[in-house]
């Protein structure tokens, strides 16, 4: 070996590179003191000098030849919307680069945005349809898939109509494939459809909708800048989003509090200023026990009491009922840290209150989401910059799939199930009302209801929906056919069971860019199809972000191996089932490809309840390619061809497009015009109940013309007040084709009537309190009740659960029965579930993903010490946790103070184990993920929300011991 | 001249990783070889905190030193590169490491079996040409030579891995530390040490 001195290498280094910069006439220092502010710097320094990218093209260029395409993205792992620079060169993607421009993320990313590029590569991707025969998986054409897929559709509905066969569909649809897909449903005749929000918000949308008019996150990620406190309650935010957290220390270091209420001393409690441990599932209990200081001492806001709120009365009845000494007896949280808790919230306003899904997966979901807003119209926080209920959803498109309703029991937009919203629907999709009708089974449920009016079981209980007795189901006959179009079927509870009920259907269709658990977790030999979908960035769309922002992504790379887009691969199905007619019939086909901008406008022309009618295709083109001009606190554009609107149009973007609305960045915010993004509560349970005015008292937004609380419109309140000569006549003429003057702000298809009530300053929707007493729900005032599995028996006689229930979405629903039965002698530890920041969902795609899968490789249980200590287990050994129900897991145990004696965590992100086995010989070859493990939720037990079905994930019992 | 660092605000890392997964989608690592890594203290426990970690290019770098064969070099910006024909696996450098930035390939990584690997501050090789198709195979990228910083800082989800003119970032973590008022307030640090 040669022995170069240092010296004389350092020379001929110098030399080297100077000439090297020389050629490429890069001034290295220029561009290092602006990159060097893009990382440091925070918001106002973070943009990419306009050289910069040409620079980086040019270098690039150099080395594999062939242009770099810098193609705009954003990235599809949750729901804060990040941007992403996908940089493509003949057609491979060969570079990812930070969007310090983007107004959410800034050019940050976590660890799966980061990783985002390796969507290209795919290497574990399902490749080519694959069809089960006798146990070994078998490649089909897409043409033999689709064409014996259909026929045995069509052969289960002859037999036992279209509520046999169950469409589970995806938050990661863009926008227009959600749209598409929940009209399939409709067009195959069945309410049997739903999609992962089930399971994760729809307790939130459920009981925040009920509360105050719409069910989604009221301000923004960048708002919280404007906070002076915020609460996380069951979340964890640096886990679950990560970027999230560059909006929450903004404001920490502007000198907000950060507040953390969780079983587990999370990563996001680490960085808390004041952190409140309490036990699983009683979230109601520590809400009403910090309510009892802010009523003890004064701290409520009496006047937005008075003008905007509804039953407050009757929550501070129950309130009263929640003193220090019983909320530690519940919740495990002394008096001197609840009241700390609710003194920083008092002290500190406006404040912003986060939940996730440890909030909402209960049996009292709806509950607990009701006791979160109650606490924030208590302190009026709502309404404000700074303020909100900000409820941070999971997937990167749940919103827009919620929004669309791909959900069981709605159409798109919330409109219900009603003949009303049918009607409506039909007129969009300008098809015959009867056609569509007919299409649904034509017996009767629930009494003398139609099929299409009854709710469809939800995809947390599908597996119910094939076992139970069919004499005990609410329709015709079991679920015999199950499509699960990009699912993971383990982020769901009672994996024993959903092994059975996969083992006796029919047939079973996985649609989806990688296997999933769904392919390997059964026995069956044969009746199972593979149908390789393509991820969001092979296809392109629209999709909405947690704060209601829609925002527009270009195609990065072209479909991988024969995957195809979603929106493909419904239209072929359509086809084959003989309804592809009415599902396109205003949507153009290029090669068996609906086109994008066809949907977008086919949606835009339907969904007014929720404004997504503004949204034109163009105005969010535009506003992509102009991402850099948007203000990164308020969202607000500064110039540039977008001026004046909010990034994303966040919905309500009333109006048509022509309208020019730009957006509501907070929701039933008085302080603006509703024309500028302002807005108030919505009046949607009425005008008076027993005397009393739901509607708001002194309360309106900037510029309302009846300076009050005022219903909604329709025709013939415009005519009342004289404003309908503001219509046109075009207007005038499609209201009058709709319901004359009963058209209401919903279903006028012109969307005169609401450019009309926001031309006089009022909002569409009416003007009235929130309600936080909801007279409809089993609990009309949100209480506490203990689970069904469990850990306190001496709670239980005064915190019971509810009446078992016969029908509840078409299927018998246990509550009490179960919760009868003690449990704790055998299953002492309370079991308990949640995220990692690597892994999402399921986690089929990102354990498929080298750079992240290479970070978690085993899945764990966390044991506080002295539970190890109490069953003989040492750190890291394997150990078997037993769930309530007697299904088994195996899996690491990781000893940590992070859970709080008594209790046992486990991240629900893993699959391809099962009781102990591991299934990686039957992925098919080459399509396993790198890392597999047990799914935690294979041993979860039982329980579903009285209000939507929400599966229980968060608090159940287990035992453990050394495998 | 730029004298280029990396500085991790524990106050504001959050353990997410995504300086790993940027790293290795950068600079196309190889499984089992970590140029980065999140190193948590307490983790669990009051006073968790948590930093990211690579080669920290240290100004007399102790790698350099024991060298045996002398394949480090300092670049005018302050990047200590070492050279992969010239490395011999040996590991002193590993040893002399306080922060156990050297990397060992148990398979072959960027074509060379058991030779050194760490953390190049996205600069590549030092004897490869710049940008060339031989300097992404064997060191990584070189986005400096782009006029761009390593991405692992470029993306962190919430700005605390900063990179830079070592003047340019103790500026901007001073602006920090002023703003958040001279002391830590994370939870746990009044009940250790008094308000």
């Amino acid at each position: 070996m040669k022995l170069i001195r240092k010296n004389a290498k350092e020379q001929e280094l110098t030399q080297e590179r100077s000439g090297s910069f020389k050629g490429a006439s890069i001034d290295r220092r220029t561009f290092l003191r602006n990159s060097g502010l893009a990382a440091g710097g925070t918001a106002v320094t973070s943009m990419l000098a306009p050289g910069m990218m040409k620079k980086a093209e040019a270098a690039s260029g150099g080395t594999t030849g062939g242009e770099t395409e810098t193609v705009r993205s954003v990235c599809t792992h949750c729901s804060v919307g990040c941007g992403v620079y996908a940089e493509v060169q003949n057609g491979v993607w060969t570079g990812q680069e930070p969007a310090f421009d983007h107004p959410f993320n800034l050019g940050a990313h976590c660890a799966k945005g980061a990783s985002v590029r390796e969507h290209g590569h795919g290497e574990r991707r399902l490749k080519y349809p694959m069809k089960l025969v006798g146990g070994q998986w078998k490649r089909v054409s897409w043409d033999q898939a689709i064409e014996e897929v259909g026929e045995q559709m069509l052969q289960i509905r002859k037999k036992s109509g279209p509520d046999s066969v169950y469409w589970l569909g995806s938050a990661k649809f863009n926008n227009e494939q959600s749209y598409l897909f929940r009209k399939f449903a409709a067009m195959w005749g069945t309410n049997n459809v739903d999609h992962q929000a089930r399971i994760c918000h729809s307790t939130t949308v459920a009981g925040v909708a009920n509360t105050w008019g719409y069910g989604a996150m009221t301000n923004s990620y960048n708002d919280i800048h404007n906070s002076k406190a915020m609460l996380v309650i069951g979340g964890n935010p640096a886990e679950a989003h990560p970027v999230s957290l560059l909006h929450l220390f903004k404001a920490k270091e502007q000198g907000a509090k950060l507040l953390v209420i969780d079983p587990r001393f999370t990563r996001t409690a680490a960085h808390a200023d004041h952190y409140v441990r309490i036990r699983p599932g009683t979230d109601v209990p520590i809400i009403w026990g910090m309510m009892w200081h802010i009523f003890k001492n004064g701290w409520e806001d009496q006047e937005f009491i008075n003008q905007r709120v509804y039953g407050m009365d009757d929550v501070q009845a129950e309130v009263a009922k929640w003193t220090p000494d019983e909320v530690e007896r519940v919740t495990g949280a002394d008096e001197a840290t609840v009241k700390k808790a609710a003194q920083i919230m008092a002290e500190n306003k406006p404040g912003t209150f986060i939940w996730c899904m440890g909030g909402t997966q209960h049996t009292i979901g709806n509950n607990n989401t009701r006791a979160y807003c109650a606490f924030q119209l208590a302190l009026g926080n709502m309404g404000k910059s700074g303020g909100g209920a900000n409820i941070f959803r999971g997937h990167d498109n749940v919103q827009g799939a919620t929004d669309f309703c791909i959900l069981s029991h709605s159409l798109p937009g919330y409109y219900g199930l009603s003949g009303g919203a049918w009607k409506h629907w039909s007129r969009v999709w300008d098809l015959d009302f009867n056609w569509v009708k007919s299409r649904f089974d034509q017996k009767a449920y629930e009494g003398n209801k139609s099929p299409m009016h009854t709710k469809g079981i939800p995809v947390s209980r599908w597996i119910d929906g094939v076992l139970e007795d069919k004499n005990n189901i609410t329709q015709q006959d079991n679920i015999r056919a199950m499509v699960l179009w990009g699912h993971a079927p383990n982020s769901q509870t009672r994996g024993k069971e959903m092994k059975a009920a996969m083992e006796k259907l029919d047939l079973m269709v996985i649609i989806d860019p990688y296997p999933t658990v769904s392919a390997v977790m059964h026995d069956r030999k044969d009746g199972v199809y593979l149908l390789p979908a393509s991820t969001q960035f092979e296809t392109y769309g629209s999709v909405t972000a947690s704060n209601r922002s829609l925002q527009w992504r270009d195609r990065v790379i072209a479909p991988l191996f024969e995957s195809l887009p979603d929106h493909t691969i419904m239209y072929k199905l359509a086809k084959k089932l003989g309804m592809h007619e009415q599902l396109t019939k205003n949507i153009k086909i290029v090669n068996d490809e609906p086109y994008i901008e066809d949907i977008t406008r086919e949606f835009n022309s339907g969904m007014w309840t929720i404004g997504y009618t503004g949204q034109s295709p163009e105005r969010m083109k535009t506003q992509q390619k102009n991402w850099h001009t948007f203000n990164t606190t308020t969202l607000k554009a500064e110039g540039g061809p977008a001026d004046g609107e909010y990034y994303g149009l966040p919905w309500p973007c009333w109006g048509t497009a022509d309208m020019k609305h730009p957006g509501t960045p907070n929701l039933y915010d008085p302080s603006k015009a509703v024309a500028e993004g302002g807005l108030n509560f919505r009046a949607r349970f009425g005008v008076e109940r027993e005397g009393e005015t739901l509607l708001a008292e002194g309360s309106y937004p900037v510029g309302n013309e009846l300076r009050d609380g005022h219903p909604e419109f329709n025709m013939a309140l415009l005519e009342k007040l004289g404003w309908d000569s503001d219509l046109t006549t075009a207007e005038r003429a499609a209201i009058g084709r709709v319901a004359g003057s009963k058209t209401n702000w919903k279903t006028d298809l012109s969307g005169g009537i609401q450019r009309v009530a926001i031309k006089h300053g009022c909002a569409p929707f009416g003007n009235a309190k929130a309600r936080v007493m909801v007279w409809t729900f089993p609990d009309p005032v949100p209480i506490h009740r203990e689970p069904l599995y469990t850990s306190r028996r001496d709670l239980v006689a005064k915190y019971p659960t509810y009446a078992d229930r016969k029908s509840h979405y078409r299927l018998p629903t246990r509550y009490e029965s179960i919760q009868a039965e003690d449990f704790t002698s055998r299953y002492p530890l309370i079991l308990t579930s949640g995220r990692l920041v690597e892994y999402e969902g399921g986690g089929d795609e990102t354990r498929s993903n080298p750079w992240l899968a290479e970070l978690q490789q085993d899945m764990f249980a966390e044991i506080n010490p002295k539970d190890a200590n109490d069953n003989g287990i040492q750190d890291g050994r394997d150990i078997w946790l037993e769930g309530a129900e007697g299904a088994r897991v195996k899996v690491k145990a990781m000893v940590s103070q992070r859970v709080a004696p008594g209790v046992v965590f486990m991240p629900f992100h893993f699959g391809g184990h099962f009781e102990g086995k591991d299934l990686r010989s039957k992925y098919p070859k080459g399509s396993d993920p790198y890392v597999l493990g047990e799914a935690a939720n294979t041993a979860m037990t039982y329980g579903y929300d009285s209000v939507t079905q929400m599966q229980e994930t968060k608090c159940s019992l287990c035992k453990i011991e050394l495998a | 001249m730029a004298r280029m660092k990396f500085l991790c605000d524990a106050e504001r890392c959050i353990e997410c990783n995504g300086c790993i997964t940027a790293c290795k989608n950068e600079n196309d690592v190889p499984w089992g070889i970590n140029r980065r890594r999140v190193v948590t203290l307490k983790d669990g426990e009051p006073g968790e905190k948590s930093i990211s970690v690579a080669c920290m290019h240290c100004t007399d770098a102790p790698c350099q030193a024991v060298c045996p064969v002398d394949c480090f070099s300092t670049t005018p910006d302050g990047v200590v590169l070492h050279n992969k024909d010239m490395c011999i696996g040996c590991g002193y450098c590993f040893y002399a490491c306080p922060f156990g930035a050297p990397q060992f390939p148990q398979n072959e990584a960027f074509g060379v079996r058991g030779k050194m690997d760490k953390c190049t501050y996205c600069a590549g090789g030092p004897e490869t040409a710049d940008g060339s198709a031989e300097e992404q195979q064997k060191y990584g990228s070189n986005r400096l030579a782009e006029g761009k910083l390593p991405l692992c800082a470029e993306m962190c989800a919430t700005k605390a891995l900063l990179a830079g003119d070592s003047d340019q970032i103790s500026q901007t973590y001073t602006a920090r530390i002023l703003q958040r008022g001279g002391r830590p307030q994370t939870w746990g640090w009044s009940s250790a040490y008094g308000e």
